[in-house]
């Protein structure tokens, strides 16, 4: 056992762990933030993704270990004031079904906004390269990351990439053929 | 209310506006967005125990020897189970659906007793105080195998003297089942319409095997009290999974509490009864502890029912104007090395769908379910549907090219038209509504068809070594499973109805009790629009329950595009028994006579005296107290309802692909994709359009990216997710979607079902724009995925690309201790 | 899964590392990002006695200028490669072959050194390191040696680093005079390994194209240059027929692998279509 000491969300926390424990794992059955999860083994679906330090890894590819001393993020602890601008993107976008990618991909989203406010679509795409959504086709997770980047930008501020298209028309008052692009 | 605002523009405060139609954003979105989620694999039990399973190398042998003694030394290590140990108890685990009287069922046990007949299936199960404990413990496992000769080639399973896969059997074939309509007496006879016809193409197709690959791993919490046992599982199915394990365990059903948590996707994968949920619910009575099993995503490709796999032979029929005149199908089917619950019914299933949107004459439509030493594959969103869809219209264009015709010409020539619904096919089936040349025009409008046609003719004439195609897809979709006497004459083991029930609560807010069972569809939010309609109840004031079998007790569950039709029906139903209990009660209070009172915006009035009136959140309160009601009635206005379709519903749609060809690499890139559905009502515009941009993503991935590889031994290949190729949002394209809205006729709501229609519809579509490419340098089939090697092959080499290219060897075999490729490149 | 037990060691300084190494007996593994290793150790391919973290080592990280060449610290991590000036004025190659390198989460951690050493046929760096001529420093308990990219990549999986020694930096030497560099990637979907890449520099004089270094990614067991093309390319007109009759050679003396991507063949034949993509975009052409 190998003792570390962790700050995550805010709170910090010092424990005991095995050298091979993975920082999800340290994360969901000792610390007890199960809204991190497990979506594969090989570092590929980014379900797990996390802030160390600031920055998004995927915490089933880091050792508990490796964090002894660092602050930990997760979507447990993004909205501690309300909810993150990404956060009610993927709720007002629709960018979600079944949810389980779904807090490594907000989590993968604001560490991409961090480095570009302002992503078109294709950036958002290859930002997001690193994690695996089943559920959506990840048009509405693209269109969320881009109505979460012009909200943080504030508001009416200018886009070099155009509008963000809305994610949906109401069809209620157009019921034969409503056709949207 | 979910603790996110509704969206600016759809006034929340205007109660008049109909709920159905709208773009309500999820009440689920409020826990998964913040990670207050439940999944099975969150929950912790006081003494839970936990489970690895020991499975088998080898894809087909004799367990001569099984050797657990230092497996049982092992630190943590509680108790280790071997098929020998649990031989008596396991029974079989189910099939539903014996397609033909006399299909071959070898049984299914959950952990192999004396024989492995596929690669990771289960031969011992450790538990131990911690998952790592139980992991450790795996590799202390000594078992002995002789090798049998491994079967995996359809085509030589079925071949009179090939090896078995269980050699108690007479042959490799389960079943073999067929349709011919001129016997059905629902069209004209086959043989004869081939030898009449002027013109007939051939063609074999491979729909090659696909993993489902829902991002949640299955996991299962099994905990007994007493006799009593509550089983948490990560399943789509939690009612049939109840009936089923009580069935297979001899635990008494109503002893039996299944729950599925939150769930985090299926697409037909999670409708199974798996064997670790029948070996957790064995283990935990054993044990008297709470048991918790959650797999590794490895495991989960390897030994999680895979789908597709099928060979199918299509034979078409026409004159030399173009109208077709029989189809013919032969299908070999991989079963795997077992039956699961539907395994045998996917291919019976799709058997009804190959003559698509057309008026075939004549169909005939035969398969062989054929035994392989392979995981069995099962439901995989569509479930027979793809695989019909992509052979007609794949065969379609084939005949259009042998006719020198426009595609769409000979697709409008002999599909059905508006004025025909409702229109019985050759198959059988009524078509409920629809109209296939409108959805047409506008999906030509929002691809720019005529534009992209243009420039495929720049790009033939330059010589351009990118070239361009075009690909349609017109398809429809038996959806809203099912009619339970349509399935009682396919011999399927249950019925199709759905039930729900409705509490009005003494505050006036509304329970919804629903049978159908969400992992993402957003039943929380579109049930809560029915009844906030069907009520007149605030669509806040609306709660919905799901997914636990003591909650719910009736219901047959999510998959086939059902929930809204049949599930969502049963809701309406169950809206209308309340709001007639409640006219008994409002007319006592009132005064009036039942007759005289209309029911609006929830709230019962005398007719012609407005202002009066009586809302029927009150009357939950009066009914409640329950100080003054009517004589002769219980004091409730609480009701259920269990709806049973008449028929299918059938979505339909055109979709459209415009895919960009590199003929020196072979990389196809899909330049815009186009698709208008028509699925009937919209309860929830947002939702209906994810679905399809989901079911797109799924099927553009079986057409460019997805495939189930074994090697000769037997060995899946693509065992993560560095080789099983599940599209990242970079390998996808925007989709321009649309509707055209044609009520289904068969039920109360009038929808028809959205969940397949996307993943149906859109694999032909990007196959047939890949080939439109390039058929003018003699390209005229590549198999799928469409690999950049295969679309290159199919180039220089001439043939499908399909040989050659599905490697089986990895030259550079690794060192177990050497470290391969995994994620990226990046130590 | 969970990785198989193992000692942990977290040295922070060189010596201590490789003391460390030396002490760890038989079945030691170097931890740098962990990106690939972790998951290997997941799947429990892997199952080292001991890791030697060499996260806390100071002074392995950072980009310095050194005269004719650039130092890249062996534990630099991809993304600080993206972002750091000098690689963007001195070999932009690099990070034009790290921007490629998996997704961010992984080049957050993913370090330079580390692919390197790590050596997969299928990654992104060897080919740009041995295309840049660039100089590997290897250290051991008795002393530092630096290796020419062209000795580093030895084999499959395998480097010159010896057992008991580490990585610790690279020096790539600064291209003087008109450089022009192109990394063409070929792979299947996003997150996937190339399944062929090629990186090509290229010096332009008067109309001519006085110098190319092509580099072979996945085209054998380690990274290639790509000599019969570079030959042919010595001296040749600038002009798209003579990079493409010269990219023709590109494959040749290769033994790729077959696997579920690609057979040989295949990768033979994409090597030319990307040599003259890569080649005619360094080029300017």
């Amino acid at each position: 056992m190998t003792p570390i000491t962790v700050r995550v969300d805010g709170a910090a926390y010092t424990d005991d762990v095995e050298p091979r424990t993975l920082l999800v794992h340290y994360l969901r059955e000792q610390v007890g933030k199960v809204g991190t999860v497990v979506g594969c083994d090989t570092s590929n679906c980014g379900a797990c993704t996390v802030h160390l330090d600031g920055e998004a890894v995927k915490s089933c590819t880091v050792l508990a270990v490796q964090a002894d001393g660092c602050e930990v993020t997760t979507i447990e602890g993004v909205g501690q004031d309300g909810l993150h601008p990404v956060q009610k993107a993927f709720h007002e976008m629709h960018g979600l079904q079944c949810g389980f990618c779904t807090p490594g991909m907000i989590m993968a989203s604001i560490d991409l906004l961090e480095d570009n406010p302002d992503p078109s679509d294709d950036e958002v795409r290859e930002g997001i390269e690193g994690n695996l959504c089943r559920c959506t086709g990840y048009q509405n997770i693209v269109r969320a990351v881009r109505h979460a980047a012009a909200e943080m930008r504030g508001g009416g501020g200018g886009s070099r990439n155009g509008h963000v298209s809305p994610a949906v028309v109401d069809t209620a008052a157009a019921p034969h053929v409503a056709v949207q692009a | 209310m979910t603790a996110v605002e509704d969206r600016p523009g759809v006034p929340s405060d205007d109660a008049a506006a109909p709920e159905i139609g709208r773009a309500r954003r999820r009440k689920e979105d409020a826990r998964l967005i913040t990670g207050m989620t439940t999944w099975t694999d969150n929950m912790v039990l006081p003494g839970m125990l936990h489970l690895a399973v020991v499975r088998s190398p080898v894809a087909h042998a004799r367990i001569t020897n099984v050797d657990v003694s230092a497996v049982r030394e092992a630190p943590g290590v509680i108790a280790v189970y071997t098929g020998q140990d649990l031989a008596e108890e396991q029974g079989s685990l189910p099939c539903a659906w014996p397609v033909t009287p006399d299909m071959v069922n070898p049984g299914h046990p959950s952990i192999a007793v004396d024989q492995v007949n596929h690669v990771g299936e289960a031969v011992a199960v450790i538990v131990a105080r911690s998952k790592a404990a139980a992991q450790d413990a795996v590799e202390l496992a000594d078992i002995d195998y002789e090798p049998l000769p491994v079967v995996l080639d359809m085509e030589e399973a079925v071949q009179d003297g090939a090896d078995l896969v269980h050699d108690h059997l007479e042959s490799n074939t389960s079943y073999h089942f067929v349709f011919d309509a001129g016997e059905m007496g629902t069209g004209s006879d086959t043989d004869q319409a081939f030898a009449d016809a002027d013109v007939v193409v051939s063609r074999r197709f491979v729909q090659q095997r696909l993993i489902p690959a829902f991002m949640e791993p299955r996991s299962v919490v099994v905990q007994p009290q007493g006799d009593n046992y509550t089983m948490w599982s990560a399943t789509q199915i939690p009612h049939i999974l109840r009936v089923m394990a009580a069935m297979v365990t001899g635990i008494p059903e109503h002893k039996l509490r299944v729950v599925a948590p939150d769930v985090g996707g299926g697409f037909g994968g999670k409708l199974q009864v798996n064997p670790e949920e029948i070996l957790c619910l064995l283990i935990a009575r054993r044990l008297g502890k709470p048991v918790k099993w959650t797999e590794t995503r490895s495991e989960s490709l390897m030994t999680a029912h895979h789908g597709r796999d099928q060979i199918q032979y299509v034979d078409v029929a026409a004159d030399r104007e173009g109208n077709v005149k029989g189809l013919r199908v032969r299908l070999l089917a991989d079963m795997g090395a077992y039956l699961r619950l539907i395994t045998p019914g996917v291919p019976a299933l799709g058997a009804f769908m190959y003559p698509g949107i057309y008026k075939f004459p004549a169909y005939r439509f035969e398969c062989d379910g054929v035994f392989t030493n392979k995981v069995p594959t099962d439901a995989y969103r569509g479930a027979g549907r793809p695989e019909a869809t992509f052979a007609v219209e794949r065969i379609m264009d084939e005949l259009a090219v042998e006719l020198g015709m426009d595609p769409l010409e000979l697709r409008r020539k002999n599909w059905i038209n508006a004025e025909e619904f409702p229109f019985t096919t050759v198959a059988g089936l009524a078509y409920d509504s629809g109209d296939y040349e409108t959805a047409t025009q506008e999906a030509l409008q929002l691809l720019g068809y005529d534009e992209l046609r243009a420039e495929q003719q720049r790009r033939r004439e330059s010589g351009d070594p990118v070239q361009l195609g075009i690909g349609f897809s017109t398809f429809t979709e038996m959806c809203g499973l099912a009619p339970s006497r349509v399935l009682g004459s396919l011999s399927f083991g249950a019925g199709g109805w759905e039930h729900a029930a409705i509490r009005m609560l003494p505050t006036g807010k509304v329970e919804v009790v629903t049978g159908s069972t969400p992992h993402g569809q957003g039943h929380e939010t579109a049930w809560s629009q029915l009844v906030a309609d069907s009520l007149g109840v605030p669509f806040e004031d609306v709660e919905v329950l799901h997914g636990d079998t003591a909650i719910s007790s009736r219901g047959l569950d999510t998959y086939g595009s059902r929930s809204l039709v049949v599930g969502g029906s049963a809701v309406v139903k169950a809206a209308d028994k309340v709001i007639a209990k409640a006219r008994k009660i409002a007319a006592h209070l009132l005064e009036a006579s039942e007759d005289d009172l209309e029911f609006a915006g929830g709230k019962f009035s005398v007719r012609g005296t407005p202002g009066t009136g009586l809302g029927i959140q009150e009357i939950a309160l009066a009914i409640f107290a329950a100080h003054d009601y009517p004589e002769g009635i219980e004091p409730s206005i609480d009701a259920e309802a269990t709806f049973d379709p008449e028929n299918f519903s059938f979505p339909h749609g055109t979709h459209l692909c415009a895919m960009e060809v590199d003929t020196e690499t072979g990389f196809v890139k899909i330049r815009k994709y186009a698709c208008v559905d028509d699925v009937g009502t919209i309860v929830n515009p947002l939702i209906v359009e994810g679905q399809v941009h989901g079911g797109l993503a799924q099927g553009i991935a079986q057409a460019l990216y997805e495939e189930a590889v074994y090697d000769d031994d037997g060995n899946l290949t693509t065992g993560t997710f560095v080789d099983y190729l599940v599209p990242a949002a970079s390998d996808l394209p925007h989709f321009d979607t649309g509707n055209t809205v044609h009520a289904a006729p068969g039920n109360p709501i009038g929808a028809k079902g959205v969940g397949e229609a996307g993943c149906i519809a859109s694999t032909p579509a990007v196959v047939n724009a890949a080939l439109d490419a390039v058929r003018h340098l003699g390209v005229t089939d590549i198999r799928m995925p469409l690999t950049p090697e295969r679309v290159w092959r199919a180039l220089h080499d001439g043939g499908d690309g399909g040989e050659r290219a599905t490697a089986r060897t990895n030259a550079q075999a690794v060192d177990s201790t050497d470290a391969p490729s995994t994620s990226g490149g990046a130590l | 899964m969970i990785p198989a037990p193992f000692q942990y060691v977290r040295p922070t300084t060189v010596e201590e590392a490789l003391q460390a190494i030396a002490d760890g007996g038989e079945d030691v593994k170097v931890l740098a990002g962990g990106q690939s290793l972790i998951p290997v150790m997941r799947l429990r391919l892997a199952a080292p006695e001991t890791v030697v973290d060499l996260g806390r080592v100071a002074g392995l990280r950072g980009v310095r200028d050194d005269g004719d060449a650039i130092v890249i610290g062996a534990m630099t991590t991809h993304s600080d490669v993206l972002s750091d000036p000098l690689i963007a004025e001195h070999a932009p190659l690099v990070a034009e072959a790290t921007a490629t390198v998996a997704d961010r989460q992984v080049r957050h951690r993913g370090t330079f050194g580390g692919a390197l050493v790590h050596a997969d046929p299928a990654g992104d760096l060897p080919a740009v390191a041995l295309a840049l001529d660039a100089e590997f420093v290897i250290a051991g308990q008795s002393g530092r040696r630096t290796v020419p990219a062209a000795e580093f990549f030895v084999d499959y999986l395998t480097t010159a680093v010896e057992e008991g020694e580490l990585l610790v930096e690279v020096r790539v030497p600064k291209l003087t005079g008109s450089w022009g560099m192109r990394y063409e990637k070929f792979n299947r979907v996003a997150q996937a390994w190339s399944i062929v890449a090629v990186a090509a520099v290229v010096r332009r004089e008067n109309g001519r194209i006085a110098e190319a270094r092509v580099g072979l990614t996945n085209m054998g067991p380690t990274p290639l240059r790509a000599r019969q093309v570079e030959e042919a390319l010595a001296g040749a007109e600038a002009t798209p027929e003579a990079v493409a009759a010269a990219a023709q050679r590109a494959a040749e003396g290769t033994e790729p692998s077959s696997d579920l991507n690609a057979q040989a063949d295949y990768r033979q034949h994409l090597a030319t279509v990307l040599t003259r993509r890569a080649v005619t975009a360094a080029a300017g052409l």
